[in-house]
């Protein structure tokens, strides 16, 4: 079997080892730094796309808000890269045919039933979460957790201990007591 | 440093494109663009998540000092405070455990096909975010500058003789603890 044959097939396994994925993201790491003088971060896209679609739904005014003076509401670099991480997330799940439309996750639907409503309100709360969370934090599991912990920044640090210390909490709360 | 490619935008928005491709492309074939994988992670069963987010940390750490040292790239590090890093953190977390995706493992979530990533997560964050910037004028006022330690990092605290004594410590100590995970079966 040829080097391209095997590349090929291993494009087509669902899931790969997790240090294969972690080596690959890091060297995207050293990319995003070298290449574009930037650091992988995914939320303050998500600020400016909610700036963007204020400004579309309320008129220009919207960009004196303080926080998109400072944030401006465009399209840009990090804006870029999480259109990107769709597109590659979608291309990974076609190759091993893992395209699955679904509304409740499995292990959602073993504790809370089916219910499509549920899951939702649940998801739509907890998007509000994690959305104001990151931005009061200034950002999230990627700018925080990965480009932030591997410069060694002090406030990275303690905002992915908060991260996955209330995360722990809350989901043995949801699962074991609940 | 490539100041000429940094400036280039439409190349940069190319980069930023395609970097993130790629981004999602491991996201998704680590496995963590999954509901169920990132609960079983916050349910301490399967430490999917932790590997990927360790083995990055450790590879994209030495690669970035390295860089660093031969002047090929600039740092770029998040100042916090108490009163930021703290509390929007915890609400990240607890919002994470509730939705089961973070702001990225959503959007590759949605690649899937996860409708509750799309509806809940993505509409979720950006609501969140949109009220978030309502509210920043009186934080910003009162509440963010509280207890600031601005940009340092744990070289600066530690104050070693030379910096990569921390570095090589800090990827001792995660490879030690991955093979800690793999040897207990998690």
């Amino acid at each position: 079997m040829d080097i391209f044959q095997i590349f090929a097939d291993y494009l087509s396994v669902s899931i790969w080892s997790p240090y294969i994925a972690g080596l690959g993201i890091g060297i995207l790491c050293w990319l995003a730094f070298l290449l574009s003088n930037h650091p992988i971060g995914v939320s303050t896209a998500f600020a400016k796309s909610a700036g963007m679609i204020e400004t579309a739904v309320r008129g220009p005014e919207v960009r004196k808000k303080p926080y998109y003076r400072e944030n401006q509401p465009t399209i840009d670099w990090e804006w870029m890269l999480v259109a990107g991480l769709f597109l590659g997330a979608y291309t990974a799940a076609w190759l091993s045919g893992d395209i699955v439309w679904k509304w409740v996750p499995r292990m959602w639907e073993d504790a809370f039933g089916p219910g499509i409503g549920l899951r939702l309100g649940a998801a739509l709360f907890g998007g509000i979460c994690v959305g104001f969370g990151a931005r009061w934090g200034s950002g999230c599991t990627s700018g925080h957790g990965i480009s932030g912990t591997l410069q060694l920044v002090l406030s990275s640090w303690i905002a992915v201990f908060c991260f996955f210390g209330a995360g722990v909490a809350v989901a043995f709360f949801i699962y074991r007591i609940i | 440093m490539l100041k000429d490619l940094h400036n280039c935008t439409w190349i940069q928005y190319f980069l930023g494109l395609a970097i993130g491709f790629l981004f999602g492309f491991f996201l998704q074939k680590g496995g963590v663009c999954y509901y169920d994988t990132i609960m079983q992670q916050l349910l301490l069963q399967d430490f999917t998540v932790v590997k990927i987010i360790l083995t990055a940390i450790v590879t994209g750490m030495v690669g970035i000092y390295a860089m660093r040292d031969l002047g090929w790239i600039n740092l770029h590090k998040k100042s916090g405070s108490l009163g930021a890093t703290i509390p929007g953190p915890l609400i990240f977390g607890v919002g994470f455990a509730i939705l089961g995706y973070c702001p990225g493992t959503s959007v590759g979530a949605v690649g899937h096909g996860a409708l509750d990533a799309l509806i809940g997560g993505i509409l979720g964050i950006m609501a969140g975010a949109g009220i978030y910037a309502a509210v920043y004028p009186r934080l910003k006022e009162r509440v963010l500058p509280l207890g600031s330690f601005g940009d340092k990092t744990v070289i600066d605290l530690v104050q070693p003789k030379n910096p990569w004594l921390v570095i090589i410590a800090v990827a001792v100590f995660i490879i030690g603890f991955l093979f800690v995970l793999e040897i207990a079966g998690l």
